[in-house]
This record gives C-alpha cells, sequence and structure tokens, in this order.
C-alpha cells in the first residue's frame, strides 16, 4: 500500500505555515491521510511547530521560523507523510439528537420536493448515516462531517442565509454539518441539536475533534426544548460511544 | 488597586494581545493585536511582557480617567495627539495619570491602531491563555466585546517609575512583501503580474477580520471554489469578484477561496497600519528572505526593553513645544524623538 501514495505537496502559506496539502478535492483517503500525518505529529513533535489544522484535503502546520526554516521542516513532514496508513484505530463515536423539520428545519419540505421523496425519507436517510468529522472550521465548533448519503448530494443554496440558528444540521454539496453558533450558511437547514460541540466553561470546551465519528437519531420538538435547556447548564446531552 | 475608566471610546476598541493559539482545530481564531510591534513597544513602556493584553484602539478619538489612585500607561502604535489636562503627550512615552486626571487622545493621524498599556497589565479570565476580544465567538476579558464609555479596568496603583520613551526602529517603507501562494497556480502568470503590479488601496469596509482590496479584477483559472483549507494572518484570498481580500486576526480559520500570496510576518502590522485610501504596493520575495525577515522582527520585539530612554528631556521639550503652540507655532511633530531634534537646533 505504501508504495502507492503519492507524497502531498507542500504549499507555502507565508514564512510561518505550510500546507499539506494530499488532495485538490474531497477524498475520504486524503482525509485519512491529513488526519494520520496530525496524529503522528501529536505523538512525536516536531520542534517548532505551533499548532496544526487538519482539513479535509490538507492539514496546514503553523510554526515558528526562528526555530526550523521550511526545508527541514518539509523534509520531516514528507517523511512522516510517507508512512503507510494503519488500519483505523478505534474513535470515538457520538450519538447526536437532532429535532428535524418545521421551525428547527426550515428546509426539510423543500429538500425532500427538490429530491423527489418525502420528508421522512430525507430524515430515515440523514440520520441512518455513519459519518466522520472531516474538519472543524469557519467558526467555533462547526463540525464537517464526510459520509453523506450520495442521494442527499445537492448543491448549495442560490444566495446563502446570512443568519442561521446555533445548531443548526444542515447539508451542502457532499457534505453534512453541525453547526454550532449562530452564522452565515448557504447549505440546507434540515434540523437543529441541543448539542453544543463548543461552550465555554465547560470541560470539554469543544466536543468534536477531527477523526471522530457520528451519527444522528431523531427527537421531538419537546424533547429538543428538555435537552436545549440541559446543555444551557453544561450537559454534553450527546451519547458517547466507542466505536 | 486603582481603576482606569473609559470616558468616551469610538467603535473598533477592544482589549487584545498576543492572541489566542493552540485551538484553530477547533474553528477557533487567534484573534490579538493587529500590529504586534506597537502592541509589544507599548507594554514594554510599562514593564509588561510583550504581548500582554493592552487597549487597542481604533481610529476614531478616546479618553481615559483614572480613579481611586494612579495609572501608569504605554502609548505606542497610530500617531495622534495626545493630552492630559491641555499638557501634551508624546507618543512612544509613558505616562502616569494621576488620580482623576483623563489622557485624551484624538483621531488617528496615519494609521489606524493605537495600544494603550497598563503597567501591570489588564487583568482578566483568560480562555485558551488569551483575554483577547473575539466578539463573534463570545470571548474576551475583562468585556467580551469591544469598549464602551464606561467600562473600567481594576489596574495595579502606579509604581511612581519615572517616566520612559521608546526610541523604536524606523519603520520599513515601500511594498507591503508577500509570499506567493499556497495556492497561486490558480492563477496564470497575467493575474499574477496583475496582483503584483497594481497599486492598491484598502476599502473603508475593512475590519479584523479582513482588509478589503481596491484595484483591479484579479482572474482565477479554474473558478473561484476550492475545498477550503486553512488560512493564516496576512492570507490574501480572492473570492468571485476578483476583489482580494487580506485576512486579518479575526479571519475565519478555513476558507474556500484560492489565496494567491501571504504577506509576511515582518509586514502584517505595516499592512494593519495603512489607512483606507492610502495607495500602496505587494512585491514578491523568497522564503528565505521572508524567514529572515520574520527572525529579524522577533528579535527587534525581543530587544525592545533596550530601547527605553529617560523621557526627562522630553519632559523640558514638551514644555517648550507648548509654549510654541500658545505662541501659534504649527506642532506637527509626531514621536518623542522629533520633537527632541526639533528642540534643539
Amino acid at each position: 500500500m505504501a508504495a502507492t501514495l503519492s507524497p502531498p505537496r507542500l504549499l507555502p502559506s507565508g514564512d510561518s505555515a505550510v500546507t499539506v496539502e494530499f488532495s485538490r478535492t474531497i477524498d475520504d483517503i486524503a482525509n485519512q491521510r491529513v488526519l494520520a500525518l496530525d496524529k503522528a505529529l501529536a505523538a512525536s513533535p516536531i520542534k517548532g511547530i505551533a499548532e496544526t489544522v487538519p482539513t479535509y484535503r490538507s492539514l496546514l502546520v503553523h510554526y515558528d521560523p526562528g526555530l526550523i526554516g521550511f526545508d527541514a521542516l518539509g523534509d520531516e513532514l514528507l517523511a512522516l507523510a510517507s508512512q503507510p496508513l494503519r488500519p483505523a484505530t478505534k474513535a470515538r463515536r457520538w450519538r447526536v439528537p437532532v429535532a428535524y423539520g418545521g421551525e428547527h428545519g426550515i428546509d426539510l419540505e423543500d429538500v425532500a420536493k427538490t429530491l423527489g421523496t418525502t420528508p421522512d425519507d430525507i430524515v430515515a436517510r440523514h440520520s441512518g448515516g455513519d459519518y466522520k468529522v472531516a474538519m472543524i472550521g469557519f467558526t467555533p465548533g462547526w463540525s464537517y462531517l464526510s459520509g453523506l448519503d450520495k442521494f442527499l448530494h445537492m448543491s448549495r443554496r442560490q444566495s446563502p442565509r446570512l443568519l442561521t440558528p446555533a445548531g443548526t444540521i444542515s447539508i451542502g454539496g457532499v457534505q453534512a454539518g453541525i453547526q454550532c453558533l449562530a452564522a452565515p450558511s448557504g447549505w440546507h437547514l434540515l434540523g437543529r441539536t441541543p448539542v453544543r460541540t463548543y461552550q465555554l466553561h465547560r470541560n470539554p470546551t469543544f466536543l468534536t475533534e477531527p477523526g471522530d465519528r457520528v451519527t444522528f437519531f431523531a427527537i421531538d420538538h419537546k424533547t429538543f426544548e428538555e435537552m436545549d435547556r440541559a446543555a444551557e447548564a453544561g450537559e454534553i446531552v450527546a451519547e458517547q460511544v466507542d466505536a | 488597586m486603582s481603576r482606569l475608566v473609559v470616558a468616551s471610546i469610538g467603535p473598533a476598541s477592544s482589549v487584545q494581545d498576543g492572541g489566542r493559539l493552540g485551538a484553530q482545530r477547533y474553528g477557533l481564531t487567534v484573534s490579538g493585536a493587529m500590529d504586534r510591534l506597537s502592541l509589544a513597544a507599548a507594554n514594554t513602556l510599562v514593564g509588561n511582557e510583550p504581548f500582554a493584553a493592552a487597549i487597542e484602539i481604533g481610529p476614531f478619538g478616546a479618553s481615559f480617567t483614572a480613579r481611586e489612585g494612579a495609572v501608569r500607561l504605554g502609548i505606542a502604535g497610530a500617531p495622534r495627539n495626545a493630552d492630559v489636562a491641555g499638557h501634551p503627550v508624546a507618543m512612544d512615552t509613558s505616562i502616569t495619570l494621576k488620580d482623576g486626571e483623563t489622557l485624551t487622545l484624538g483621531f488617528a493621524r496615519g494609521g489606524a491602531f493605537t495600544y494603550l498599556a497598563i503597567e501591570g497589565a489588564i487583568k482578566g479570565e483568560p480562555v485558551f491563555g488569551s483575554l483577547a476580544v473575539n466578539a463573534r465567538a463570545g470571548l474576551g476579558s475583562p468585556y467580551p466585546r469591544p469598549l464602551q464609555a464606561g467600562d473600567a479596568f481594576t489596574v495595579d496603583a502606579a509604581s511612581g517609575a519615572s517616566e520612559l520613551r521608546i526610541e523604536l526602529p524606523k519603520p520599513a517603507a515601500g511594498p507591503i512583501r508577500v509570499l506567493l501562494g499556497p495556492q497561486d497556480d490558480e492563477f496564470d502568470e497575467a493575474n499574477k503580474a496583475l496582483f503584483l503590479d497594481s497599486e492598491w488601496k484598502i476599502s473603508a469596509t475593512s475590519d479584523r477580520m479582513g482588509y478589503r482590496l481596491e484595484g483591479p479584477a484579479i482572474k482565477h483559472l479554474h473558478g473561484h471554489n476550492i475545498v477550503s483549507d486553512g488560512t493564516v494572518n496576512g492570507s490574501i484570498q480572492v473570492p468571485g469578484n476578483g476583489a482580494p481580500i487580506a485576512l486579518m486576526m479575526d479571519r475565519g480559520t478555513s476558507g474556500g477561496y484560492p489565496k494567491i500570496a501571504t504577506v509576511i510576518t515582518a509586514d502584517i502590522g505595516r499592512l494593519a497600519q495603512t489607512s483606507a485610501g492610502t495607495a500602496f504596493h505587494f512585491k514578491a520575495v523568497s522564503m528565505a528572505e521572508a524567514q529572515d525577515e520574520a527572525r529579524k522582527f522577533a528579535q527587534a520585539i525581543r530587544s525592545l526593553p533596550d530601547r527605553l530612554r529617560s523621557s526627562d528631556t522630553v519632559a523640558l521639550n514638551i514644555a517648550a513645544l507648548s509654549d510654541a503652540n500658545v505662541a501659534g507655532y504649527a506642532v506637527s511633530a509626531v514621536d518623542a524623538g522629533t520633537w527632541q531634534v526639533t528642540a534643539e537646533p
């Protein structure tokens, strides 16, 4: 297997960061390699690296050029990235409650209409999926998920909404997402979760990590209100199980 | 303890420090001072760590009053008129406000951000090691939002140390230096040349998230959508309309537009202090040069304490300048060094 892995591209992101790019497109193998390199760097840190930011297809490595230069760091990163992928180790799995449709998922009916099916079928397909947190970005806790049912792939809205609610569960293109804070979005809103992927003064502040597995389960709107109050008080409300 | 009360303040003013590191992987951006050298200079004047939390004052005026005791302050960054009870205060100096005295700062005259450091630093509850305000994420301490009139900081009583000025290295002039990439291959040679050869201005709609650049439209080779990847301070992304945006300290941690170039670390503060409407150019440099400049920049910050001078001579000059003002002479001097030269013919 190792021989089939092409080396990543090292793209300078200024003088204090380098983008280690495994693919230009969304690609599960590339994402696995991103997370594997991230894990390898956490296990055996390279002096001078300040922090790493995994994304779908690349790992952004922030470093201090006073401690290590671009060429020396690049050599070490390429050596680590060329190691064969190990079989996936046990990942955490989160079961995330979602109140679908109605005021919490204002696009559910339209998505069903566009895809020529019923809202129940959309909910069944979305909550039946097995997802992985491919990256977290844009705003705190915004978890981008890979593993969306192909049937649900659809282009984003023509005009993004300027504000979508905290906890929005949505789909856009080939991706699914858990949004934490209220933010603009061009994705289709299927529901809302009471789970806070980011909550100040809670331990942990951030719930999800890149590489975590995620499944969804439907809850009614009354349960949403109860869980939302519990979550506001600092409870995690998502169920954690070993994958 | 004393208190420093915000008597008046304009928008875009907030508590900032060296930034919030280590949580970009969770989508939490770094924030922190737009002009790190000036933050460090202000802090150095009052004996603080270079990246301790201080007040970042936006382009408009502001005033601060000491209460329940004296407060010692350090001022650096974008030049502005400053006075205490009608007595001018020079930029790049420390000053002690007696109980009840007010420091009044005018509009920035060139640049945008001035830093007011408080002896003993601003106190608060750090999140990911930082007090910096990130209003979107509800972070920042003691106020998780831009400052407003009436806000007050509980601070150390002034030590009574003699006042200092700091002789800063002459700021670099000329183009803002960039390294091409990470997605310069999303642009053809003609458009890369257009980016590097054109005159740019910063749009008035810019903020701590990003500086919008006004100039020619830059065309992409393969369209403007890429799969989102990580951003850094100084990433210059080109959205669909071809108008580049330089991402600043409150940027999103990831973005889906091609990034044609990245401002070098040593020049980000200079870009941050470029006023809206001022024309400037970019210039591409090599990785070796950019990293050499980054190391020199870090060294310049480390050696700031060596640049402290007694401000006694300046105090005399300020008195002379006050007389000149009274006599009706125009005083346009900006920093302590210049004033000293002016007063010693």
